[in-house]
């Protein structure tokens, strides 16, 4: 028995369920995947008889020769760009002012949680209502107001899901920096402001270094949730529209691999999706753990 | 004794996953299965309407055959009903029956193994092609067997709101619509006249099914009843396929369609003076739009008993998770019958796919005289092709339209022959 649980059964016992879960879950959909996408694979009725020859990476030379998949990669680098800078930047910020002691500061923090917890579908609405044509938006830039509108323009139509996203999410990594704040000595502070330090160069050389660890978790975070991007263009710009350029690889892997019933090319886009996500993670922590 | 119980449950675990997998095999199984009758479970949609007649149907079957009864439910939800039911074939838990199968889908679920092709039983052929005439020909698939039983139409017609033309100086008594020239005018002034802010507001998305609602009614009308795909090619990149495309562009271009999405019903909200769509619809219209209805339009013209649309239809299948299939038979049989399909034209405003459905019912046409055009209009009706990769041709040809014509980033000529090309390919592989 000790031979199998190992020095620690307790800690053994404790660790199995989610080791279980994470094989289950996680780690065999992930090996079927890239089963599939070596694959000609379909799903079929139980005792179907169908072939499901090996086609060595011909699924992966489809998708990656496909414009449609090409581009959604683009524009998700394009969501990146925008919507991870801007949530570390912001949340930082926002965590920051609701760290100190300021008026309605309970209700400020429900207030940037609560677009976190509301469905994506109920949220959608709303910003509809303000990015249309006649929206509010719109009304109030009057004349500047772009042609056509932010969510058909071809060019920013994936900016303004970007700008969605972050907004929608900025709850939670706020909530994640008030957290690391906590651990931020304020004898610091106090030696700094001595120093004669500002409030600005306070936070940037007090506040910035001392929550590198969460910054380098939000940006993993970030990164990891902004490439699997799916719900925001399937409602709010109508399946990736204009012509598009706001689809990402999650959405063009559903209309591939579930409406139209290739879950082998699904599955090859999934599997470079999850290939690129490792290598910018990977990256991202290289730059970001080499500045500590 | 503790191996021997252990292999012995292993042993009847085996058996049992064996006898799990034969059932739904072919050969002796599926003969065995055809014949054989019991309880059996049907879903249908989930439309209030569609939900009652579902009711009333299954409860007089249910009366007059207590030892094959039949439980019913409505569609688990899901992003679409297609996704839950190639989910459901997979899993193997798949209903007997599905008063809710899109045509489209049909080719892919008989790629997954899912559905019983209807010619394995006696009369399956001849009870389709007698229900339903000639109309049945478009529901064969590519091996010439009817894996789909055609069920109800909801020919696509053009509403227009009376009051929005009135409001712009136009006559709702005889709108003017028939021809592309004369649409575009009468869009033209609906909206320059304050009628509402668009002529017509078809879905702009890009979901692969949008085109049954903007192009593929009126591709239908201009081509006399042509398929978007016929004998493996492409039929879309002809002259009159570009029409149509010209036709809605310049719509688009004038601002007379919009190119956003829509949260809700535009024509109910009085945000378009128009709307493409089937009966189905007059029940949400009910007490709100005062509406009346004409053809879609076509380049020179056609009178209406010329003039094709899109059927979009909804068909039953019978799924091969199913044991009791003779059983399931006959409900279909029953659900199908002249009486069960005027019980559900009474409850829904569908027209059932059946021969002649106008002079069948004369008495619901008498009293319900608004749902007489859409009768009419049933007999002519071009279903969408039952081809291999249905779904990837549609959104191919979506992802044409768009980008030209509802965008205008491309000439909509270019793009229909480039989507015709790759279509092409398509359509080939089997």
């Amino acid at each position: 028995m000790r031979s199998l649980l190992g020095k620690q059964p307790v800690g053994t016992a404790f660790v199995v369920p989610y080791v279980v879960f994470l094989a289950a879950v996680f780690a065999y959909p992930l090996g079927f995947a890239v089963y599939m996408s070596f694959h000609d694979y379909f799903f079929a009725a139980p005792g179907a008889i169908v072939e499901r020859p090996f086609v060595g990476f011909d699924k992966y030379a489809a998708v990656l020769s496909d414009p449609a998949v090409r581009r959604s990669f683009g524009n998700v680098g394009i969501f990146l760009l925008i919507n991870v800078p801007l949530t570390v930047v912001l949340s930082l910020l926002l965590a920051t002012a609701l760290n100190t002691a300021i008026r309605w500061r309970t209700f400020f923090r429900v207030s940037y949680y609560v677009p976190y917890v509301t469905a994506s579908v109920a949220v959608v609405g709303v910003w509809l209502f303000l990015f249309n044509s006649n929206g509010l938006v719109n009304s109030v830039l009057g004349p500047l107001a772009p042609d056509p509108s932010w969510l058909v323009n071809s060019k920013l139509a994936m900016p303004t899901v970007a700008l969605f996203v972050t907004w929608k999410q900025l709850g939670f990594f706020i909530l994640l920096y008030l957290a690391a704040l906590q651990n931020v000595s304020k004898d610091l502070y106090e030696a700094a402001s001595m120093d004669g330090a500002s409030r600005v160069k306070s936070f940037w050389n007090v506040t910035v270094p001392g929550v590198r660890p969460a910054t380098t978790l939000v940006v993993l975070l970030a990164t990891v949730t902004g490439a699997n991007l799916f719900t925001e263009p399937y409602l709010l710009t109508g399946g990736g529209g204009p012509d598009g350029a706001s689809a990402s690889p999650v959405l063009i892997m559903y209309q591939r691999g579930i409406e139209q019933g290739n879950p082998d090319v699904g599955s090859a886009i999934g599997v470079l999706l999850v290939v690129a996500v490792l290598l910018l993670a990977l990256l991202q922590r290289r730059l970001l753990e080499r500045e500590s | 004794m503790k191996r021997t119980l252990t292999a012995t449950l292993l042993l009847l675990c085996l058996a049992g996953t064996t006898a799990a997998c034969g059932d739904s095999g072919g050969g002796g199984d599926a003969d065995a299965a055809a014949q054989a009758r019991g309880e059996i479970t049907v879903w249908y949609s989930n439309n209030a309407e569609e939900v009652a007649w579902g009711k009333q149907m299954v409860a007089a079957w249910n009366a007059e055959h207590p030892d094959q009864k039949v439980t019913a439910q409505e569609i688990p939800t899901g992003k679409s009903s297609e996704e839950v039911i190639g989910a459901a074939i997979a899993a193997g838990n798949a209903p007997c029956l599905i008063f809710n199968t899109s045509p489209a889908s049909v080719s892919q679920f008989q790629k997954q193994g899912g559905l019983v092709a209807l010619d394995s039983f006696a009369d399956g052929k001849s009870y389709i092609e007698e229900r339903s005439g000639k109309v049945a020909e478009q529901y064969k698939s590519t091996d010439g067997k009817y894996y789909q039983l055609p069920w109800k139409a909801n020919p696509v017609m053009i509403f227009y709101n009376k009051k929005a033309f009135a409001k712009a100086g136009l006559d709702p008594a005889k709108p003017s619509l028939a021809t592309y020239d004369e649409f575009l005018a009468t869009a033209r002034k609906v909206v320059s006249g304050g009628g509402a802010q668009y002529a017509i507001y078809p879905a702009p998305s890009n979901e692969f099914y949008q085109s049954w609602f903007d192009f593929y009614p009126l591709f239908a009308a201009e081509s006399g009843g042509k398929q978007l795909v016929a004998d493996g090619k492409a039929q879309f990149a002809s002259e009159e396929g570009k029409k149509v495309a010209a036709f809605w562009r310049t719509l688009y271009a004038e601002k007379l369609a919009s190119q956003e999405k829509y949260n809700g019903d535009s024509f109910v909200d009085g945000k378009a003076a128009m709307a493409i769509v089937g009966p189905w619809a007059i029940a949400t219209y009910k007490g709100k739009v005062d509406w009346g209805v004409v053809p879609v339009p076509t380049s020179a013209g056609k009178a209406a008993a010329e003039t094709w649309t899109f059927s979009d239809a909804k068909n039953v299948a019978m799924y091969s998770a199913c044991k009791n299939r003779g059983t399931a038979w006959d409900v279909l049989k029953f659900a199908t019958s002249k009486e069960q399909d005027g019980k559900f034209l009474e409850s829904t405003g569908q027209m059932p796919l059946r021969d002649g459905v106008a002079t069948a019912y004369p008495e619901y046409f008498a009293k319900n005289a608004d749902y007489q055009v859409f009768a009419d209009q049933a007999a002519r009706t071009v279903e969408v092709p039952n081809v291999p990769n249905s779904i990837t041709i549609w959104q191919t040809f979506r992802d044409a339209w768009s980008k030209s014509v509802i965008f205008g980033q491309q000439d909509p000529g270019a793009a229909l022959d480039g989507a015709a090309q790759k279509v092409d390919q398509l359509a080939a592989q089997s």
